[in-house]
Formats: C-alpha cells, sequence, structure tokens
C-alpha cells in the first residue's frame, strides 16, 4: 500500500479550480481514489454520473479532468463505464490497442445516480463481470437539485422531500444497505469507508483497482450544504458517523466480510454524530424521543448483522 | 458466402451486414421483432466469426448507455432494438447525436402500447425522428442490408460523425422471406474501411472529457445549430455513399425512391414496406389508363424534401401514408414534413393524409386502389381532405 508521501507525488486526476463547494466529500472521494491507482501500472479513465461532481468539473469549454472523462446522464454512469471498457477489450483483442497497456476504468456516482435511478445500471455492469470499479459518493441525499431524499437517507434526517412538520419527523424509512446489496453480485472486493479515513479509503480503492473484474466502493462523502453542517467538519463528521456506529467501516473480499471494530476509547454515542448536523435537529426537540431511540436500534441491529455475515464468513 | 441468390428474412440480412462490418463493440437487448437480429449476432460471436465485444446489457437504456461507452472510447459500435426498447433507450438518442458519435443501430419497427401490440407500425421511429439521428427506412429486406452497410460509412465520415438508425418494418420485412444477395464479406470491409475515431477516450495520453456541462450562454445553442449544419450536409454525403455501394453491388440508390412519377396524375407518398404494395396497385391502374405513381423516401432525417417535391411536381393529387399518428397533430408525421415541403416547392395540387397499417392492420391491396380513385376524385374537388384512418370505419 502507497504511504501518504507516494501518494502525494502522484498524478491528480482532478485539477484545483473545479467548483465543487468547500469541504465537499465528492472531490476528496474522487481524488483519494485516483492517487490509488498506481501511475507506474495503469491509465485511468473515469465515467460519471450527472451530479454534483460532474457539473461542477465540466463546465465546457473547461474540465477539471487530467484523465480521459466520460458523462452520459444520471443513471447509467455503470453501462456507460462497461461500454468503454468494452470497447478496450475489443480493440486490444484487435491489435489497435497495444497488449500490454494497461487501463482501469473508474466510475463516480453520488447515491442519488447508483442507490436509485442508477441501480439497475449498476447491477448490470456488476453481473456482467467488467473490469470497472464503480464509487459510490455517498452523501444522503440528491444534494445537486436540492437536497431531496434518497434511499440512502438516513432514517430521521430532513431533507426537501421528506419534510418535518406536525405530521412527520423527515424521513420515515431506514436507509438501503447498498453495500450489502452489491456484495450480493458475488463479485471479488466491495468495501464501504469515508473521505475521514484516508487509509483505509486509499487501501481499499487499491484493492478495488487492482482486482480483476468489477468491484464496488460506496464511500461516505458529507455535504455541508445539505447536511446542514460546518464546511471544515467534513473529515470530522465522518470520524463521528464510524465511531457512533451510523457508517460502518467494512468489506468483502472473495465473500469474506470484514468489520473494522471501533474501539472502546473511540466510541461515541449516535448523538454525537446527529448534533452538528442541522438536518437531525428536529431529533433533539420533545416528542422526538421515540424516533431517536428507533434510529439507535437500527444502527444497533446493522452492527449485529455484519458481526453475522462475518461469523458465516469467516471460513472462506 | 456466394452473390447468389438466396432466401433471407430482413433480420438475418442486417445481422450479416453487421457480422461483415464486424464493429467492435454490440451492446444490445433482445425485443420483438428485433430479437433474431440479436440471436444470430450472439451466434456469430459464440462461433468466433467476429472479434465484437458482446455487450449483453439489462435493458435498452443501457443498451444505449453502453453504446455511447464505446464509442466515446473509439470503437465502432452497433446495436438494434424496437418499439418499448426504443421508448426506453429515448433518453439516450439526442444524447448519442449530442455527443456526436457514430453509432448504427438497426430498428424493427414496431408499435408502441398501449395496448400492447407487437406488430408493424412507425409509432417507435416516428417518436425518435427528433433525436437528431439520421433515418434509413428500408422497404425490402435487401435494402435492409444495403442500408445497414451505407450507415456506417455514413456515421463515422469525419463531416457527419452522427448516429444512424437503419428501420425496417417489423414482421414485413424482419421476418418475412426474400430473394436477397449477400455481398461477399470482403467487399463490405473494403467499403466500410477502417474506423479512425477523432478524439477518443481510451487515448489516455491525450486525456479528452466527453459530455461536458454546457450550461453557459449560446454554448448549447452553438452545438445545436453545428448538429442541423452536420445532418443537413449528409444528405450529400449519404447520397455519395449510396451510389458508390450501388456502383458496386448493382443495385439503385436514391435518396427518394420514384415509381411513375414523370407523367402520374396521383402520387402516393409513403415509408418502408407498403410502398411495395402502393407500386403494384399502380401498376395495375396504368395498365387500365390511370397514370398513377410512387414516391418512397429512403431517408427520413435528413428530410429530402426538396426531392420529393419535385417528384410530386406534376401530379394532380397526391396521397401520404403514415404508419404512425401524431396525435391531435393535423396529420402523421410523414405527412407533416411532405406537405411542408411541397409547400416550399411550389406544388399545389391537392393533399390527402391517410393513417394506415397501425398495430399491423393490413394494407392491402385494394385499399391502395381505393386511395388512388380517391385523388381521382379530390383532383376533381380541387382541394385537401380531412385525415382519413384507411379501412377503419367510424
Amino acid at each position: 500500500m502507497a504511504n501518504i508521501k507516494e501518494l502525494s507525488t502522484r498524478r491528480e486526476g482532478l485539477a484545483p479550480g473545479h467548483r465543487l463547494c468547500g469541504g465537499c466529500g465528492a472531490a476528496i472521494a474522487v481524488r483519494q481514489v485516483l492517487l490509488s491507482a498506481d501511475p507506474e501500472k495503469y491509465d485511468v479513465v473515469v465515467g460519471n454520473a450527472t451530479g454534483c461532481l460532474e457539473v461542477s468539473t465540466s463546465i465546457f469549454p473547461y474540465s477539471s479532468w487530467n484523465v480521459p472523462w466520460v458523462h452520459n446522464a444520471f443513471e447509467n454512469a455503470g453501462a456507460t463505464t462497461s461500454g468503454v471498457e468494452a470497447a478496450f477489450k475489443a480493440l486490444q483483442r484487435s491489435g489497435k490497442i497495444p497488449a500490454d497497456k494497461k487501463i482501469k476504468f473508474v466510475a463516480f456516482g453520488g447515491d442519488g445516480g447508483t442507490y436509485d435511478i442508477g441501480l439497475q445500471s449498476l447491477s448490470g455492469a456488476m453481473e456482467r463481470g467488467h473490469d470497472l470499479v464503480y464509487v459510490c459518493y455517498d452523501n444522503g441525499a440528491y444534494m445537486n437539485t436540492g437536497i431531496q431524499r434518497s434511499s440512502a437517507t438516513p432514517k430521521g434526517a430532513w431533507a426537501t422531500t421528506a419534510e418535518v412538520g406536525k405530521c412527520q419527523l423527515g424521513k420515515p424509512q431506514v436507509r438501503k444497505d447498498l453495500t450489502s446489496i452489491m456484495a450480493a453480485h458475488g463479485i471479488k472486493y466491495c468495501a464501504q469507508t469515508t473521505v475521514g479515513h484516508w487509509t483505509d479509503l486509499t487501501k481499499k480503492a487499491e484493492k478495488a483497482i487492482e482486482v480483476d473484474g468489477p468491484a464496488f466502493l460506496n464511500i461516505l462523502a458529507p455535504c455541508p450544504r445539505g447536511w446542514r453542517l460546518a464546511s471544515d467538519m467534513t473529515a470530522e463528521i465522518c470520524r463521528l458517523a464510524v465511531n457512533s456506529k451510523f457508517w460502518p467501516l467494512f468489506e468483502i473480499e472473495n465473500g469474506k466480510w470484514t468489520l473494522t471494530p471501533v474501539r472502546e476509547k473511540n466510541a461515541v454515542p449516535l448523538e454525537d454524530f446527529l448534533k452538528p448536523q442541522g438536518r437531525f435537529k428536529h431529533l433533539f426537540k420533545p416528542g422526538s424521543e421515540a424516533l431517536l431511540q428507533e434510529m439507535k436500534d437500527d444502527v444497533e441491529a446493522y452492527w449485529k448483522y455484519l458481526e453475522g455475515r462475518v461469523e458465516g464468513s469467516k471460513d472462506l | 458466402m456466394s452473390k447468389e441468390a438466396f432466401s433471407a428474412t430482413g433480420n438475418q440480412m442486417v445481422a450479416n451486414a453487421m457480422r461483415q462490418v464486424d464493429p467492435d463493440v454490440m451492446a444490445a437487448y433482445p425485443i420483438t421483432p428485433q430479437t433474431t437480429i440479436v440471436e444470430t449476432y450472439a451466434k456469430f460471436v459464440a462461433d468466433g466469426k467476429v472479434n465484437t465485444e458482446f455487450v449483453t446489457v439489462e435493458s435498452e437504456h443501457s443498451a444505449m448507455s453502453a453504446c455511447i461507452g464505446a464509442a466515446a472510447a473509439g470503437a465502432r459500435v452497433a446495436t438494434a432494438t424496437s418499439s418499448q426498447g426504443l421508448a426506453y433507450m429515448w433518453e439516450e438518442l439526442p444524447i448519442a447525436a449530442g455527443m456526436r458519435l457514430p453509432i448504427v443501430m438497426a430498428n424493427a419497427n414496431r408499435t408502441i402500447s398501449a395496448p400492447i401490440n407487437i406488430h408493424c407500425d412507425h409509432s417507435d421511429i416516428m417518436g425518435v425522428r427528433d433525436a437528431g439521428w439520421i433515418m434509413f427506412f428500408a422497404e425490402t429486406a435487401q435494402e435492409a442490408y444495403d442500408n445497414t452497410v451505407i450507415s456506417f460509412k455514413v456515421a463515422e465520415d469525419p463531416n457527419v460523425l452522427l448516429p444512424v438508425i437503419t428501420a425496417l418494418d417489423g414482421f414485413t420485412t424482419t421476418h418475412a422471406m426474400e430473394r436477397c444477395v449477400l455481398e461477399e464479406d470482403q467487399t463490405v470491409k473494403d467499403f466500410v474501411g477502417e474506423y479512425t475515431p477523432l478524439y477518443p477516450l481510451l487515448d489516455t495520453d491525450n486525456p479528452v472529457s466527453h459530455g461536458n456541462f454546457a450550461n453557459i450562454g449560446n454554448m448549447y445553442m452553438r452545438t445545436k445549430m453545428a448538429h442541423r449544419r452536420a445532418i443537413e450536409g449528409a444528405a450529400e454525403i449519404i447520397e455519395k455513399y449510396g451510389k458508390e455501394w450501388a456502383a458496386i453491388v448493382g443495385r439503385e440508390f436514391d435518396l427518394v425512391d420514384t415509381w411513375g412519377t414523370e407523367d402520374a396524375d396521383y402520387i402516393i407518398v409513403t415509408v418502408g414496406s407498403c410502398a411495395g404494395n402502393a407500386r403494384y396497385a399502380a401498376r395495375l391502374l396504368r395498365e387500365q389508363g390511370v397514370k398513377c405513381g410512387v414516391v418512397r423516401p429512403r431517408v427520413f432525417r435528413p428530410f429530402p424534401g426538396k426531392q420529393i417535391a419535385e417528384a410530386c411536381k406534376n401530379a394532380k393529387a397526391i396521397a401520404i401514408l403514415d404508419r404512425s399518428d401524431s396525435m391531435g397533430a393535423c396529420e402523421g408525421p410523414v405527412a407533416m414534413e411532405t406537405k411542408s415541403a411541397l409547400m416550399d416547392g411550389g406544388v399545389t395540387a391537392p393533399v390527402t393524409s391517410y393513417i394506415v397499417g397501425l398495430g399491423g392492420a393490413d394494407i392491402t391491396l385494394d385499399q391502395m386502389k381505393q386511395v388512388y380513385a380517391e385523388l381521382e376524385q379530390r383532383a376533381e374537388a380541387g382541394k385537401n381532405s380531412e385525415l382519413i384512418y384507411l379501412g377503419i370505419e367510424e
């Protein structure tokens, strides 16, 4: 695994000057993933779903991308990037691209383009076995269009389509467990990480890129604007997400599940993750106690589920 | 393959044209009545007859998405679809065209739900007529083959760089056996030549961005004007390559196929397979001294309006047969475009719009004769008639 000194000397796939907000997790996710692809070994081609990342990095006649980049639409980064990869295979087979040239294909999509509208396209690409890494930068809502709920939005979070009022306290449903869904495709590598854990992220990204075949990374990428969070809190809120067990760090390598434990000294209550974020502020007003307890129970139940997966796959 | 005529369906001919071209990538999803194109191609792949990377996507939306990715990567790309599949990939069609990616797609023309129906009409294909693609309409299996070969040449021309739909009528042309000629593989390969993409993603030494956000000022509108210029200019290029191919294979090519129009009093204008019926009726009526003609655009985008108007200039009455309706508009799409072209061309003969053969309803010889008979009456009346659903009683 490359150390931070080595990473700092590698090519930057995403140039400064893009129009993403200060503190945006998406830009950090992209930089860290692309730094993880060893330039001595691979060239990288990027596919990008419509979303904040795309609109903020490709404003014609400019582009922030130092690597070949293609954007098609919202729901099809999986299919589009699989087409790019298919072209590479065919052109290499016909001798138009040298046999020793190595290109890795990385698709980026937000949770809207991945969990929701792009799920079918992603599932198809994973099932077909293309050599591509799909990276979801999960900021837990449709941030590009103004903080509408997605299936990745946490239960209890406010969103502009999951409002807080006398009849409803934010989103009523629990968030979808996309990482498990991707693992169920039987792909060789699948992991969950955050932009606040660079060693974990780059290690996992490097593994995902090394895999010959499809791999999936689900990266918690805070959106200060949508989370109603100070823009200097991006890394810290990721730490709190992990240490409160809201966002467990885990990976599935050839079917074997590994969960990064939360050290006792680091463990924090869920409230520590929720309180700095304005999207959860209604949870700390009278009348929300039951919902808050439900959310805590969900977190515990999910952690137990993951422990079960670890136990069930330990002999693989 | 020898050049001897043999029996084949339109879908077999299209699949074979694609095999001979051997595109780098085909991403396709099966749908009636296109299915046998994909199945036949899958067998070519399994038998090692092509180098194509065959991407068996989970939907038509992903089919066109993967085609776009592959074409942006620098590959020669083909696909095929029909009906609901074409509708499902609609979103991707203007993207393929707007990104100027030379993808070739066969469409087995089939109607659109509801009610669900698997038979031929042009409701699917006409629903994408403004997507910015070049559109060929075949009358026969042979023409579907020739159009497919020509399409690659047209799409990839550096002055065009647009995707092409090569349409053939569902079942009538896709599944009916016809006497066809398959050219030698090498003849097709020599004609289409090697494809050299302009800005391939896979040229990693020269990174480019495809599909940028053109949201400032008039950047969007500028790209649209460039697109319009390219598709208008494509008419000449289609004709050039069509005629080149015609000279090699000995089968004629014109943007607009005309029959008997030099002296015809009564002309039917239509696209696709039903032109054969119209022509047969016209021939029978000519034996009785009624001067009938048929005008069939072989290319619908760019619309060959001048050629159509020229072919109709001596007519006393004109019927336009549409195999789809544009609900609530004055008439079907072929009629709309044709009337506009006739007006521009100064053709003032009365025009009648007919909607025919929706959802595979039979288009009979008697109906064609009826249309010509009605044209005689309209010529006398000297004015346009209201739209008629042919063969359906109120």
